[in-house]
Protein backbone atom coordinates (compact mmCIF):
# COMPACT_ATOMS: atom_id res chain seq x y z
CA UNK A 1 0.00 0.00 0.00
CA UNK A 2 1.44 3.52 -0.97
CA UNK A 3 0.56 6.71 -0.56
CA UNK A 4 1.46 9.77 -3.41
CA UNK A 5 0.58 13.61 -3.48
CA UNK A 6 1.50 16.98 -2.44
CA UNK A 7 2.24 18.26 0.54
CA UNK A 8 0.53 20.55 2.96
CA UNK A 9 2.68 21.91 5.60
CA UNK A 10 1.98 22.80 9.19
CA UNK A 11 4.56 23.72 12.07
CA UNK A 12 3.82 22.91 15.86
CA UNK A 13 0.84 21.96 17.76
CA UNK A 14 -1.86 22.07 15.51
CA UNK A 15 -4.83 21.17 17.20
CA UNK A 16 -8.43 19.47 16.68
CA UNK A 17 -9.88 22.61 17.39
CA UNK A 18 -8.51 24.30 14.12
CA UNK A 19 -8.19 20.81 12.53
CA UNK A 20 -12.54 21.34 12.66
CA UNK A 21 -13.76 23.37 15.27
CA UNK A 22 -16.46 22.81 17.58
CA UNK A 23 -19.16 25.02 15.65
CA UNK A 24 -19.12 22.15 12.65
CA UNK A 25 -19.55 19.32 15.93
CA UNK A 26 -23.19 19.45 15.76
CA UNK A 27 -22.59 17.14 12.65
CA UNK A 28 -20.78 13.71 11.70
CA UNK A 29 -21.75 13.82 8.66
CA UNK A 30 -17.98 12.59 6.92
CA UNK A 31 -18.71 14.99 3.24
CA UNK A 32 -19.96 17.49 5.80
CA UNK A 33 -17.13 17.71 8.29
CA UNK A 34 -14.28 17.54 4.89
CA UNK A 35 -15.81 21.07 3.69
CA UNK A 36 -14.61 22.47 6.48
CA UNK A 37 -11.45 20.74 7.08
CA UNK A 38 -8.33 22.84 8.49
CA UNK A 39 -10.35 26.07 8.14
CA UNK A 40 -9.30 28.09 11.26
CA UNK A 41 -5.59 27.74 10.29
CA UNK A 42 -6.21 27.02 6.50
CA UNK A 43 -9.25 28.50 5.37
CA UNK A 44 -8.26 27.29 1.64
CA UNK A 45 -6.93 23.84 2.03
CA UNK A 46 -11.13 22.30 2.14
CA UNK A 47 -11.68 23.88 -1.71
CA UNK A 48 -7.31 23.16 -2.76
CA UNK A 49 -7.10 19.39 -1.10
CA UNK A 50 -6.73 16.46 -4.20
CA UNK A 51 -7.47 12.90 -3.05
CA UNK A 52 -4.20 11.17 -2.43
CA UNK A 53 -2.13 14.33 -1.07
CA UNK A 54 -0.11 14.19 2.62
CA UNK A 55 0.18 16.66 5.39
CA UNK A 56 3.37 17.18 6.74
CA UNK A 57 3.88 18.80 10.17
CA UNK A 58 6.15 19.08 13.14
CA UNK A 59 5.50 18.50 16.55
CA UNK A 60 2.52 17.25 18.40
CA UNK A 61 0.20 17.07 15.64
CA UNK A 62 -3.93 16.83 16.80
CA UNK A 63 -3.25 18.14 20.09
CA UNK A 64 -6.92 19.04 21.99
CA UNK A 65 -9.96 17.77 21.90
CA UNK A 66 -10.47 13.58 21.75
CA UNK A 67 -13.34 14.41 18.18
CA UNK A 68 -12.62 11.51 16.00
CA UNK A 69 -14.34 14.10 13.73
CA UNK A 70 -10.74 15.87 13.06
CA UNK A 71 -8.60 12.76 11.36
CA UNK A 72 -12.37 11.91 9.73
CA UNK A 73 -12.50 15.19 8.26
CA UNK A 74 -9.04 14.43 7.10
CA UNK A 75 -9.24 11.30 5.36
CA UNK A 76 -12.61 11.99 3.58
CA UNK A 77 -11.49 15.20 2.37
CA UNK A 78 -8.79 12.73 0.50
CA UNK A 79 -5.58 13.20 2.71
CA UNK A 80 -4.03 10.09 2.13
CA UNK A 81 -0.97 10.17 4.87
CA UNK A 82 0.23 12.72 7.63
CA UNK A 83 3.69 12.38 8.51
CA UNK A 84 4.90 14.52 11.53
CA UNK A 85 7.95 14.59 14.16
CA UNK A 86 4.89 13.84 16.93
CA UNK A 87 1.29 13.13 17.23
CA UNK A 88 -0.87 13.77 19.90
CA UNK A 89 -2.11 10.28 21.62
CA UNK A 90 -6.00 10.47 21.34
CA UNK A 91 -5.21 11.73 17.24
CA UNK A 92 -2.83 8.75 17.00
CA UNK A 93 -5.50 6.01 18.12
CA UNK A 94 -8.23 7.79 16.08
CA UNK A 95 -6.38 7.42 13.30
CA UNK A 96 -5.79 4.52 13.60
CA UNK A 97 -8.94 3.35 14.45
CA UNK A 98 -10.65 4.53 11.15
CA UNK A 99 -7.70 3.86 8.92
CA UNK A 100 -5.86 7.02 8.35
CA UNK A 101 -2.09 6.07 7.95
CA UNK A 102 0.39 8.38 10.09
CA UNK A 103 3.38 7.93 10.18
CA UNK A 104 6.54 9.54 13.00
CA UNK A 105 9.47 10.75 11.55
CA UNK A 106 11.38 14.05 12.72
CA UNK A 107 13.75 13.85 9.51
CA UNK A 108 10.96 13.68 7.27
CA UNK A 109 8.80 16.67 9.27
CA UNK A 110 11.87 18.39 8.55
CA UNK A 111 12.88 18.39 5.35
CA UNK A 112 9.27 18.01 3.50
CA UNK A 113 8.13 21.46 2.43
CA UNK A 114 4.79 22.64 1.02
CA UNK A 115 3.96 21.66 -2.78
CA UNK A 116 6.78 18.44 -2.49
CA UNK A 117 5.63 15.61 -4.07
CA UNK A 118 6.10 12.75 -1.48
CA UNK A 119 5.76 9.06 -1.84
CA UNK A 120 4.67 7.02 1.42
CA UNK A 121 5.17 3.07 1.11
CA UNK A 122 3.11 1.32 4.63
CA UNK A 123 4.72 -1.91 4.21
CA UNK A 124 8.10 -0.72 4.70
CA UNK A 125 8.06 2.70 6.21
CA UNK A 126 9.71 4.18 3.60
CA UNK A 127 9.10 8.23 2.80
CA UNK A 128 10.42 9.90 -0.60
CA UNK A 129 10.45 13.21 -1.27
CA UNK A 130 10.11 12.67 -5.51
CA UNK A 131 10.97 17.02 -5.84
CA UNK A 132 14.03 16.94 -3.69
CA UNK A 133 15.44 13.14 -3.88
CA UNK A 134 15.71 12.49 -0.84
CA UNK A 135 14.65 9.63 1.53
CA UNK A 136 13.89 8.37 4.75
CA UNK A 137 12.94 5.80 7.09
CA UNK A 138 9.61 6.56 9.16
CA UNK A 139 9.28 4.72 12.41
CA UNK A 140 7.07 1.35 11.58
CA UNK A 141 3.70 0.21 13.21
CA UNK A 142 4.16 -2.70 16.40
CA UNK A 143 2.49 -5.80 15.68
CA UNK A 144 -0.92 -5.25 17.42
CA UNK A 145 -1.30 -1.74 15.96
CA UNK A 146 -0.96 -3.24 11.82
CA UNK A 147 -3.77 -6.31 12.59
CA UNK A 148 -5.82 -3.30 13.34
CA UNK A 149 -4.65 -1.56 10.22
CA UNK A 150 -4.76 -4.77 8.03
CA UNK A 151 -8.40 -5.11 9.60
CA UNK A 152 -9.02 -1.59 8.03
CA UNK A 153 -9.99 -0.57 11.49
CA UNK A 154 -10.59 -1.02 15.15
CA UNK A 155 -14.28 -2.57 14.55
CA UNK A 156 -13.08 -5.22 11.59
CA UNK A 157 -10.30 -6.05 14.13
CA UNK A 158 -13.11 -6.76 17.05
CA UNK A 159 -15.52 -8.39 14.66
CA UNK A 160 -12.70 -11.07 13.63
CA UNK A 161 -11.57 -11.90 16.75
CA UNK B 1 10.84 -3.92 38.07
CA UNK B 2 8.54 -1.73 40.20
CA UNK B 3 5.30 -0.10 38.15
CA UNK B 4 4.00 3.33 38.76
CA UNK B 5 0.40 4.01 40.23
CA UNK B 6 -0.88 3.56 36.27
CA UNK B 7 1.24 0.57 35.40
CA UNK B 8 -0.51 -1.15 38.34
CA UNK B 9 -3.76 0.03 38.08
CA UNK B 10 -3.60 -1.20 34.42
CA UNK B 11 -1.77 -4.70 35.00
CA UNK B 12 -4.96 -5.56 36.89
CA UNK B 13 -6.86 -4.48 34.36
CA UNK B 14 -5.41 -6.74 31.89
CA UNK B 15 -5.25 -9.65 34.34
CA UNK B 16 -1.07 -9.67 34.66
CA UNK B 17 0.82 -9.80 37.81
CA UNK B 18 3.61 -6.98 35.92
CA UNK B 19 3.45 -4.77 32.94
CA UNK B 20 6.22 -2.27 31.70
CA UNK B 21 6.21 1.02 29.93
CA UNK B 22 5.66 0.23 26.04
CA UNK B 23 3.93 -3.12 26.30
CA UNK B 24 0.69 -3.45 24.23
CA UNK B 25 -2.06 -4.61 26.56
CA UNK B 26 -5.64 -5.10 26.44
CA UNK B 27 -7.52 -4.30 29.82
CA UNK B 28 -10.79 -4.38 31.23
CA UNK B 29 -13.18 -1.42 31.62
CA UNK B 30 -14.38 -0.22 34.65
CA UNK B 31 -16.83 2.73 33.13
CA UNK B 32 -16.87 3.70 29.63
CA UNK B 33 -18.34 6.86 28.95
CA UNK B 34 -19.56 9.24 25.91
CA UNK B 35 -21.25 12.77 25.58
CA UNK B 36 -23.56 14.35 22.90
CA UNK B 37 -21.24 15.08 20.94
CA UNK B 38 -19.26 11.70 20.71
CA UNK B 39 -21.74 9.11 21.90
CA UNK B 40 -24.40 9.87 18.83
CA UNK B 41 -21.54 9.48 16.45
CA UNK B 42 -20.42 6.34 18.38
CA UNK B 43 -23.80 4.63 18.09
CA UNK B 44 -23.58 3.58 14.23
CA UNK B 45 -20.14 2.29 14.40
CA UNK B 46 -21.46 0.45 17.74
CA UNK B 47 -24.29 -1.12 15.56
CA UNK B 48 -21.59 -2.93 13.65
CA UNK B 49 -19.89 -4.73 16.62
CA UNK B 50 -23.27 -5.86 18.93
CA UNK B 51 -26.98 -4.52 19.51
CA UNK B 52 -26.01 -4.33 23.30
CA UNK B 53 -23.93 -2.78 24.79
CA UNK B 54 -21.26 -4.96 27.37
CA UNK B 55 -22.59 -3.92 30.76
CA UNK B 56 -25.77 -1.32 31.54
CA UNK B 57 -24.57 -0.18 34.24
CA UNK B 58 -20.79 0.67 32.98
CA UNK B 59 -21.44 2.38 30.09
CA UNK B 60 -22.49 6.42 30.66
CA UNK B 61 -23.84 9.17 28.65
CA UNK B 62 -23.78 12.61 29.89
CA UNK B 63 -25.09 15.40 26.92
CA UNK B 64 -23.14 18.80 28.15
CA UNK B 65 -21.40 20.38 25.56
CA UNK B 66 -24.17 21.26 23.13
CA UNK B 67 -27.04 21.34 25.69
CA UNK B 68 -29.55 22.81 26.43
CA UNK B 69 -29.38 21.61 22.45
CA UNK B 70 -27.94 24.63 20.82
CA UNK B 71 -29.90 23.97 17.88
CA UNK B 72 -31.97 21.22 15.46
CA UNK B 73 -28.93 19.45 14.91
CA UNK B 74 -27.95 19.17 18.39
CA UNK B 75 -31.32 18.67 19.59
CA UNK B 76 -31.45 15.77 17.04
CA UNK B 77 -27.90 13.98 18.74
CA UNK B 78 -28.62 14.84 22.13
CA UNK B 79 -32.41 12.39 21.36
CA UNK B 80 -30.25 9.58 19.52
CA UNK B 81 -28.35 9.27 22.47
CA UNK B 82 -31.55 9.97 25.04
CA UNK B 83 -33.53 7.08 23.20
CA UNK B 84 -30.22 4.48 23.18
CA UNK B 85 -30.15 5.05 26.56
CA UNK B 86 -33.23 4.52 27.43
CA UNK B 87 -33.50 1.16 25.42
CA UNK B 88 -30.34 -0.14 26.23
CA UNK B 89 -31.54 0.25 29.98
CA UNK B 90 -28.43 2.24 30.85
CA UNK B 91 -28.11 2.89 34.94
CA UNK B 92 -26.42 6.06 34.33
CA UNK B 93 -27.88 8.54 31.62
CA UNK B 94 -27.70 12.67 33.13
CA UNK B 95 -30.68 14.20 31.43
CA UNK B 96 -30.82 18.27 32.03
CA UNK B 97 -31.89 19.54 35.00
CA UNK B 98 -30.57 16.36 36.72
CA UNK B 99 -26.80 16.75 34.75
CA UNK B 100 -23.47 18.77 34.98
CA UNK B 101 -19.87 18.57 32.94
CA UNK B 102 -19.34 15.36 32.72
CA UNK B 103 -15.77 15.31 34.79
CA UNK B 104 -18.08 17.38 37.16
CA UNK B 105 -20.59 14.54 37.71
CA UNK B 106 -19.06 11.79 37.59
CA UNK B 107 -17.06 11.91 40.50
CA UNK B 108 -19.97 13.29 42.37
CA UNK B 109 -22.69 10.60 41.46
CA UNK B 110 -19.95 8.12 42.87
CA UNK B 111 -19.18 6.46 39.57
CA UNK B 112 -15.94 7.07 39.68
CA UNK B 113 -13.62 5.56 42.18
CA UNK B 114 -9.68 4.90 43.00
CA UNK B 115 -8.30 2.10 41.31
CA UNK B 116 -10.56 2.06 38.03
CA UNK B 117 -9.40 2.26 34.06
CA UNK B 118 -12.15 4.38 32.57
CA UNK B 119 -11.80 5.75 29.14
CA UNK B 120 -13.85 8.90 27.80
CA UNK B 121 -14.79 9.67 24.88
CA UNK B 122 -13.50 13.41 25.59
CA UNK B 123 -10.04 14.61 26.43
CA UNK B 124 -10.34 15.18 29.79
CA UNK B 125 -11.80 12.40 30.74
CA UNK B 126 -8.01 11.85 32.93
CA UNK B 127 -9.85 14.36 35.60
CA UNK B 128 -10.82 11.21 37.34
CA UNK B 129 -6.65 10.44 37.54
CA UNK B 130 -7.69 12.93 40.95
CA UNK B 131 -9.20 9.91 42.86
CA UNK B 132 -6.43 7.80 42.19
CA UNK B 133 -8.20 6.00 38.97
CA UNK B 134 -6.39 5.47 35.59
CA UNK B 135 -8.66 7.83 33.53
CA UNK B 136 -8.25 8.93 30.13
CA UNK B 137 -9.63 10.15 26.47
CA UNK B 138 -9.87 8.23 23.70
CA UNK B 139 -11.84 8.90 20.53
CA UNK B 140 -15.49 8.19 19.09
CA UNK B 141 -14.41 4.47 17.42
CA UNK B 142 -12.33 3.07 20.85
CA UNK B 143 -15.80 3.91 23.10
CA UNK B 144 -18.06 2.17 20.90
CA UNK B 145 -15.36 -0.63 20.70
CA UNK B 146 -15.20 -0.46 24.59
CA UNK B 147 -19.24 0.03 24.88
CA UNK B 148 -19.47 -3.22 23.01
CA UNK B 149 -16.68 -5.66 24.71
CA UNK B 150 -15.52 -4.15 27.61
CA UNK B 151 -12.31 -4.06 26.93
CA UNK B 152 -9.69 -1.56 24.93
CA UNK B 153 -6.31 -1.68 23.54
CA UNK B 154 -3.52 0.26 26.05
CA UNK B 155 0.58 1.31 25.49
CA UNK B 156 1.58 1.38 28.78
CA UNK B 157 2.57 4.42 29.36
CA UNK B 158 5.86 5.50 31.15
CA UNK B 159 5.64 8.64 33.63
CA UNK B 160 6.88 11.39 34.82
CA UNK B 161 6.45 12.01 38.93
CA UNK B 162 5.96 15.45 39.80
CA UNK B 163 6.63 15.73 44.05
CA UNK B 164 4.63 18.02 45.11
CA UNK B 165 5.78 20.07 48.71
CA UNK B 166 5.08 23.17 50.66
CA UNK B 167 1.88 24.73 50.56
CA UNK B 168 -0.23 27.12 48.47
CA UNK B 169 -0.15 30.65 49.08
CA UNK B 170 -3.53 32.77 48.99
CA UNK B 171 -5.33 33.41 45.87
CA UNK B 172 -3.32 30.44 44.87
CA UNK B 173 -5.01 27.45 43.26
CA UNK B 174 -4.67 24.37 41.37
CA UNK B 175 -5.13 25.97 38.31
CA UNK B 176 -1.87 28.18 38.93
CA UNK B 177 -0.21 25.14 39.58
CA UNK B 178 -0.76 23.27 36.43
CA UNK B 179 -0.55 26.19 34.20
CA UNK B 180 3.19 26.44 35.79
CA UNK B 181 3.51 22.61 35.44
CA UNK B 182 2.53 23.08 31.29
CA UNK B 183 4.64 26.01 31.11
CA UNK B 184 7.71 24.07 32.89
CA UNK B 185 7.06 21.02 30.84
CA UNK B 186 5.64 22.33 27.28
CA UNK B 187 1.72 21.46 25.64
CA UNK B 188 3.60 18.43 24.72
CA UNK B 189 6.44 17.66 27.77
CA UNK B 190 4.26 14.28 29.06
CA UNK B 191 3.34 13.00 25.12
CA UNK B 192 2.31 9.12 25.78
CA UNK B 193 3.06 9.58 29.49
CA UNK B 194 1.42 9.47 32.97
CA UNK B 195 1.91 12.86 35.01
CA UNK B 196 1.87 11.13 38.70
CA UNK B 197 1.20 13.83 41.59
CA UNK B 198 2.96 13.06 44.66
CA UNK B 199 4.82 14.46 47.81
CA UNK B 200 3.59 16.26 50.76
CA UNK B 201 2.28 19.13 49.43
CA UNK B 202 -0.74 17.20 48.08
CA UNK B 203 -1.95 17.42 51.61
CA UNK B 204 -2.37 20.85 51.71
CA UNK B 205 -4.90 20.91 48.04
CA UNK B 206 -8.45 20.05 47.81
CA UNK B 207 -9.92 17.55 46.13
CA UNK B 208 -11.47 20.25 43.62
CA UNK B 209 -7.88 21.56 43.41
CA UNK B 210 -7.07 18.01 42.45
CA UNK B 211 -10.18 17.56 39.98
CA UNK B 212 -8.41 21.00 38.02
CA UNK B 213 -4.85 20.00 37.83
CA UNK B 214 -5.51 16.26 36.49
CA UNK B 215 -8.27 17.62 34.21
CA UNK B 216 -5.26 19.78 32.18
CA UNK B 217 -2.56 16.84 32.01
CA UNK B 218 -3.91 16.06 28.49
CA UNK B 219 -2.73 19.64 27.57
CA UNK B 220 0.83 18.74 28.62
CA UNK B 221 -0.20 15.44 26.01
CA UNK B 222 -0.44 12.79 29.00
CA UNK B 223 -2.22 9.97 28.47
CA UNK B 224 -2.99 10.39 31.74
CA UNK B 225 -2.49 12.57 35.28
CA UNK B 226 -3.11 10.60 39.01
CA UNK B 227 -3.00 11.90 42.55
CA UNK B 228 -1.97 9.36 45.13
CA UNK B 229 -4.78 8.55 47.14
CA UNK B 230 -5.07 10.42 50.93
CA UNK B 231 -7.49 10.78 54.11
CA UNK B 232 -8.90 13.55 52.03
CA UNK B 233 -9.54 11.39 48.64
CA UNK B 234 -10.82 8.31 50.80
CA UNK B 235 -13.34 10.95 52.53
CA UNK B 236 -14.50 12.19 49.01
CA UNK B 237 -15.28 8.73 47.57
CA UNK B 238 -17.24 7.91 51.28
CA UNK B 239 -19.17 10.55 50.99
CA UNK B 240 -20.09 10.36 47.49
CA UNK B 241 -19.53 6.47 46.32
CA UNK B 242 -20.67 3.54 47.02
CA UNK B 243 -18.62 1.17 45.39
CA UNK B 244 -14.99 -0.58 46.14
CA UNK B 245 -12.04 1.35 45.41
CA UNK B 246 -8.62 -0.06 45.55
CA UNK B 247 -5.54 2.37 46.61
CA UNK B 248 -2.77 1.69 44.55
CA UNK B 249 0.86 3.12 45.20
CA UNK B 250 3.92 3.12 43.37
CA UNK B 251 6.53 0.74 44.06
CA UNK B 252 9.67 2.24 45.60
CA UNK B 253 11.69 1.35 42.91
CA UNK B 254 9.06 2.32 40.46
CA UNK B 255 10.96 4.31 37.23
CA UNK B 256 10.59 7.28 36.19
CA UNK B 257 11.40 8.98 33.12
CA UNK B 258 11.82 12.35 34.86
CA UNK B 259 11.26 13.42 38.09
CA UNK B 260 10.01 16.94 38.89
CA UNK B 261 9.95 18.75 42.09
CA UNK B 262 7.02 21.43 42.43
CA UNK B 263 7.27 24.01 45.72
CA UNK B 264 3.85 24.87 45.95
CA UNK B 265 4.77 27.79 48.31
CA UNK B 266 6.65 29.64 45.16
CA UNK B 267 3.60 29.52 42.53
CA UNK B 268 2.69 32.54 41.91
CA UNK B 269 -0.80 33.47 40.50
CA UNK B 270 -0.53 32.27 36.72
CA UNK B 271 -2.45 33.31 33.14
CA UNK B 272 -1.75 30.91 30.24
CA UNK B 273 -1.70 33.44 26.84
CA UNK B 274 -3.16 32.76 23.71
CA UNK B 275 -2.44 30.33 21.74
CA UNK B 276 -1.62 27.53 23.82
CA UNK B 277 -1.60 26.69 27.71
CA UNK B 278 1.89 26.30 28.19
CA UNK B 279 2.36 29.60 27.31
CA UNK B 280 2.27 30.41 30.97
CA UNK B 281 2.66 34.23 32.66
CA UNK B 282 2.81 35.05 36.34
CA UNK B 283 0.36 37.71 37.64
CA UNK B 284 3.57 39.43 38.71
CA UNK B 285 4.67 39.74 34.55
CA UNK B 286 1.73 40.11 33.51
CA UNK B 287 1.40 43.23 35.68
CA UNK B 288 5.02 44.72 34.37
CA UNK B 289 2.94 44.56 30.90
CA UNK B 290 0.79 47.58 29.68
CA UNK B 291 -3.12 46.22 30.86
CA UNK B 292 -4.56 43.82 29.06
CA UNK B 293 -8.27 45.14 28.34
CA UNK B 294 -10.75 42.39 28.09
CA UNK B 295 -14.30 41.93 26.55
CA UNK B 296 -15.31 38.87 28.81
CA UNK B 297 -15.34 36.08 31.56
CA UNK B 298 -15.80 33.07 31.64
CA UNK B 299 -15.78 30.76 35.68
CA UNK B 300 -16.87 27.59 35.29
CA UNK B 301 -15.87 24.66 33.00
CA UNK B 302 -14.95 21.02 34.03
CA UNK B 303 -11.61 22.36 34.92
CA UNK B 304 -13.16 25.45 37.80
CA UNK B 305 -16.60 25.14 38.31
CA UNK B 306 -16.74 23.14 41.25
CA UNK B 307 -17.85 24.62 44.57
CA UNK B 308 -14.36 25.44 45.80
CA UNK B 309 -14.01 27.31 42.59
CA UNK B 310 -17.15 29.61 42.66
CA UNK B 311 -16.47 30.16 46.22
CA UNK B 312 -13.17 31.72 45.73
CA UNK B 313 -14.49 33.38 43.17
CA UNK B 314 -17.68 34.90 45.09
CA UNK B 315 -15.14 35.79 47.48
CA UNK B 316 -13.26 38.19 45.39
CA UNK B 317 -16.46 39.73 43.76
CA UNK B 318 -18.36 39.64 46.88
CA UNK B 319 -19.53 44.06 47.22
CA UNK B 320 -17.74 44.92 44.28
CA UNK B 321 -18.92 45.43 40.53
CA UNK B 322 -18.17 43.72 37.23
CA UNK B 323 -16.47 46.58 34.77
CA UNK B 324 -18.89 47.80 32.41
CA UNK B 325 -17.08 47.08 29.57
CA UNK B 326 -17.35 43.39 30.90
CA UNK B 327 -19.41 40.88 30.54
CA UNK B 328 -19.22 37.49 33.03
CA UNK B 329 -20.48 33.96 32.67
CA UNK B 330 -20.66 32.02 35.69
CA UNK B 331 -21.71 28.10 35.20
CA UNK B 332 -21.77 25.83 37.83
CA UNK B 333 -20.70 22.49 36.87
CA UNK B 334 -23.48 20.70 38.18
CA UNK B 335 -27.06 20.90 39.56
CA UNK B 336 -25.83 20.01 43.10
CA UNK B 337 -23.08 22.85 42.83
CA UNK B 338 -25.70 25.04 41.76
CA UNK B 339 -27.94 24.44 44.68
CA UNK B 340 -25.15 24.82 46.51
CA UNK B 341 -24.67 28.51 45.26
CA UNK B 342 -27.98 29.30 45.87
CA UNK B 343 -27.99 27.85 49.49
CA UNK B 344 -24.20 29.83 50.46
CA UNK B 345 -25.73 33.42 48.86
CA UNK B 346 -23.34 32.67 45.96
CA UNK B 347 -25.70 33.63 43.20
CA UNK B 348 -26.83 36.84 45.16
CA UNK B 349 -23.24 37.70 45.36
CA UNK B 350 -22.55 36.95 41.53
CA UNK B 351 -25.40 38.47 40.33
CA UNK B 352 -25.74 41.45 42.27
CA UNK B 353 -21.91 41.80 41.05
CA UNK B 354 -23.57 41.89 37.27
CA UNK B 355 -22.31 38.31 36.34
CA UNK B 356 -24.39 35.71 34.58
CA UNK B 357 -25.43 32.93 36.20
CA UNK B 358 -25.93 29.94 34.08
CA UNK B 359 -27.11 26.53 33.84
CA UNK B 360 -24.65 23.58 33.98
CA UNK B 361 -22.65 23.21 30.28
CA UNK B 362 -19.59 23.33 28.54
CA UNK B 363 -21.02 25.61 26.04
CA UNK B 364 -18.62 28.75 26.40
CA UNK B 365 -15.75 26.76 26.59
CA UNK B 366 -15.32 25.44 23.10
CA UNK B 367 -17.13 27.89 21.42
CA UNK B 368 -20.32 25.81 21.49
CA UNK B 369 -22.74 28.34 22.63
CA UNK B 370 -23.62 30.79 25.91
CA UNK B 371 -20.73 33.01 25.45
CA UNK B 372 -19.51 32.58 21.62
CA UNK B 373 -17.19 35.29 21.09
CA UNK B 374 -16.79 38.01 18.41
CA UNK B 375 -13.38 39.46 16.17
CA UNK B 376 -11.16 40.70 18.50
CA UNK B 377 -12.59 39.86 21.70
CA UNK B 378 -10.47 38.70 24.64
CA UNK B 379 -11.54 36.42 27.40
CA UNK B 380 -10.13 35.14 30.47
CA UNK B 381 -11.29 32.12 31.01
CA UNK B 382 -11.17 29.51 33.99
CA UNK B 383 -11.18 26.98 31.21
CA UNK B 384 -8.63 24.53 29.95
CA UNK B 385 -7.70 25.55 26.09
CA UNK B 386 -6.96 28.82 24.43
CA UNK B 387 -6.23 27.22 20.89
CA UNK B 388 -6.89 30.02 17.75
CA UNK B 389 -10.63 29.94 17.70
CA UNK B 390 -11.30 27.75 20.37
CA UNK B 391 -14.00 29.93 22.24
CA UNK B 392 -15.56 31.70 18.74
CA UNK B 393 -14.32 33.36 16.09
CA UNK B 394 -10.51 32.84 14.74
CA UNK B 395 -9.41 36.54 16.05
CA UNK B 396 -10.86 36.29 19.23
CA UNK B 397 -8.21 35.44 22.59
CA UNK B 398 -8.22 33.33 25.29
CA UNK B 399 -6.56 34.13 28.61
CA UNK B 400 -6.75 30.88 30.75
CA UNK B 401 -6.32 31.60 34.64
CA UNK B 402 -7.94 30.84 37.95
CA UNK B 403 -11.38 31.79 39.39
CA UNK B 404 -10.04 34.15 41.71
CA UNK B 405 -7.90 36.11 38.76
CA UNK B 406 -10.79 36.18 36.50
CA UNK B 407 -12.78 37.27 38.93
CA UNK B 408 -10.01 40.34 39.63
CA UNK B 409 -10.10 40.67 35.48
CA UNK B 410 -13.67 41.05 35.67
CA UNK B 411 -13.97 43.77 37.90
CA UNK B 412 -10.91 45.49 36.75
CA UNK B 413 -11.54 45.54 32.94
CA UNK B 414 -8.20 44.33 32.48
CA UNK B 415 -5.88 41.03 33.05
CA UNK B 416 -5.21 41.69 37.36
CA UNK B 417 -4.21 40.28 40.57
CA UNK B 418 -6.73 39.32 42.89
CA UNK B 419 -4.20 39.86 45.94
CA UNK B 420 -4.92 43.53 45.14
CA UNK B 421 -8.61 43.31 44.72
CA UNK B 422 -9.89 41.11 47.01
CA UNK B 423 -10.37 40.21 50.79
CA UNK B 424 -10.27 37.13 52.53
Amino acid sequence: MKALGRVFKYGDNVDTDVIIPARYLNSFDAQELASHAMVDIDPEFASKVQPGDLIVANKNFGCGSSREHAPLCLKTAGVSCIIAETFARIFYRNAINIGLPIIECPEAAKNIEAGDEVEVDFDSGKIYNKTKGTEFQGQAFPEFMQKIIKAEGLVNYINNK
Amino acid sequence: MGMTMTQKILAAHAGLDSVEAGQLIEAKLDVVMANDITGPMALPILAQMTDTVFDKDKVVFVPDHFTPNKDIKSAENSKAIREFAKAQGLTNYFEQGKSGVEHAILPESGIVVAGQCIIGADSHTCTYGALGAFSTGVGTTDIAAGMATGEAWFKVPSAIKFVLTGKLGPYVSGKDVIIHIIGRIGVDGALYKSMEFVGDGIASLTMDDRFTMANMAIEAGAKNGIFAVDDQTITYMKEHATKEYAVYEADADAEYDEIIEVDLSKVRPTVAFPHLPGNAKTIDEVEAMEPIKIDQVVIGSCTNGRMTDLRRAAAVLKGRTVHPDVRVMVVPATQKIYKQCIAEGLVDIFIDAGCAFNTPSCGPCMGGHMGVMAAGEKCVSTTNRNFVGRMGHVDSLIYLASPEVAAASAIAGYIANPEKVGDR
